[in-house]
């Protein structure tokens, strides 16, 4: 809906414009009486209807999301720790810990969202121990691959809060003079609880 | 009560990843959205932002080359020829209260950390079609108002001179982003 400039307010203070114009929006919206509610569709419920009619495409995404992830680790054993090989390792890894819960392995999510945290705040990523990053890796390709073998609930996430466990341990010596990492590290993460 | 026309509104998504564009494409096409165009770059979605006009903009942080972060700063242009008042839903990864300040001062509308459900996307955008902000202009800033709570008591270096001050009654961008999905 485009903007008619000419119906924009504009109020001048010391510092400071405070700019406001008609919602340019209000002609979507619809006032519902409740008691029509019931006779409505539901949007949210007809979205999760339909999420769930792609979930029988979750499982081959996660294992595409798992093997870039693998590649991401490779180029980096192979090549080092370049700085596009590195962002490629954490954009991996950042994908899956968005994904994850929704293609069905929160467990995978959490274990790429500890991985993220060592990239993102280890203070050198090449003298980061190694297993520390192959462990993660291997455990998220462990959890997608074997999720119809595992007691998914309780070995995966035993899996995964081990791993963060030990992650946070390294990060939280290796930031020990850098208090603004220390503070990231510790804050308590805004997601929703799965 | 209020229901979306959501077969009037157009929008412009973007995600390096093809399978979060998907979801996304399947939840507004429930909602009942018609017009929803993709891009898999900031780049990308500038262009399409200038040539579709869209409604409302839902962009991913991270990604290669042009970040959603410089796509929300380069929208937010109050010279701009472009449109720079679209409200900007920051769908991500990253959930760390850091990072909701760092999206708000970049002038994004809304935060939704991921995972994504049906139900957190379409509060957000009831949320920006219904609730819509005023936008404030200052030497480092152009956006929405980033007050949304009752405190007057903030005496920090950015607060704003002159003129009584209004308040709008929303819970803040942190506490929307921690309350669940």
């Amino acid at each position: 809906m485009a903007i008619d400039k000419r119906d924009i307010e504009i109020k001048a203070f010391a510092d400071h414009h405070v700019i406001t114009q008609p919602n340019p929006l209000r002609k979507v919206l619809r006032r519902i009486a409740e008691k029509d509610l019931d006779n409505l569709d539901d949007p949210v419920a007809r979205a999760e209807k339909a999420l769930a009619g792609l979930s029988g495409e979750f499982k081959a995404w996660m294992a595409i999301e798992a093997d870039r992830l693998s590649a991401a680790h490779a180029a980096i054993l192979s090549d080092g720790f370049t700085e596009e090989a590195c962002e490629e390792l954490f954009r991996a890894a950042h994908d899956i810990k968005g994904d994850a819960a929704t293609f069905g392995y929160p467990s995978a999510g959490a274990a790429a969202e500890s991985l993220c945290r060592i990239i993102e705040h280890a203070p050198e990523l090449d003298q980061v121990p190694s297993n520390l990053i192959a462990h993660h890796i291997n455990a998220i390709q462990a959890i997608v691959r074997e999720r119809t073998k595992l007691d998914n609930v309780s070995v995966a996430g035993e899996l995964s809060r081990k791993l963060r466990g030990v992650a946070d341990e390294y990060l939280t010596h290796a930031n020990r003079d850098r208090p603004e990492h220390l503070e990231a590290i510790l804050a308590p993460s805004l997601a929703p609880a799965d | 009560m209020f229901r979306i026309d959501f077969n009037k509104l157009r929008f412009l998504v973007c995600d390096d990843n093809p399978h979060m564009r998907r979801i996304l494409r399947t939840l507004l096409h429930s909602f009942g959205a018609r017009e929803v165009y993709e891009s898999e770059d900031g780049a990308t979605a500038l262009e399409m932002y200038s040539h579709y006009v869209p409604d409302i903009v839902i962009t991913d942080w991270s990604m290669p080359i042009f970040d959603g972060l410089e796509l929300a700063q380069m929208i937010r242009q109050p010279e701009s020829k472009g449109n720079p008042f679209a409200p900007i839903i920051m769908l991500t990864g990253h959930s760390e209260k850091r990072r909701v300040t760092v999206a708000r001062d970049a002038g994004v509308t809304e935060f939704l950390a991921k995972p994504i459900s049906a139900k957190g996307l379409y509060q957000r955008i009831l949320n920006v079609v219904a609730n819509p902000r005023p936008f404030i202009k200052t030497k480092t800033y152009f956006g929405p108002d980033r007050r949304r709570n009752t405190s007057n008591a903030y005496i920090g270096p950015e607060r704003r001179i002159g003129g009584e001050v209004e308040v709008l009654q929303q819970p803040s961008l942190l506490d929307k982003a921690r309350s669940s999905v």
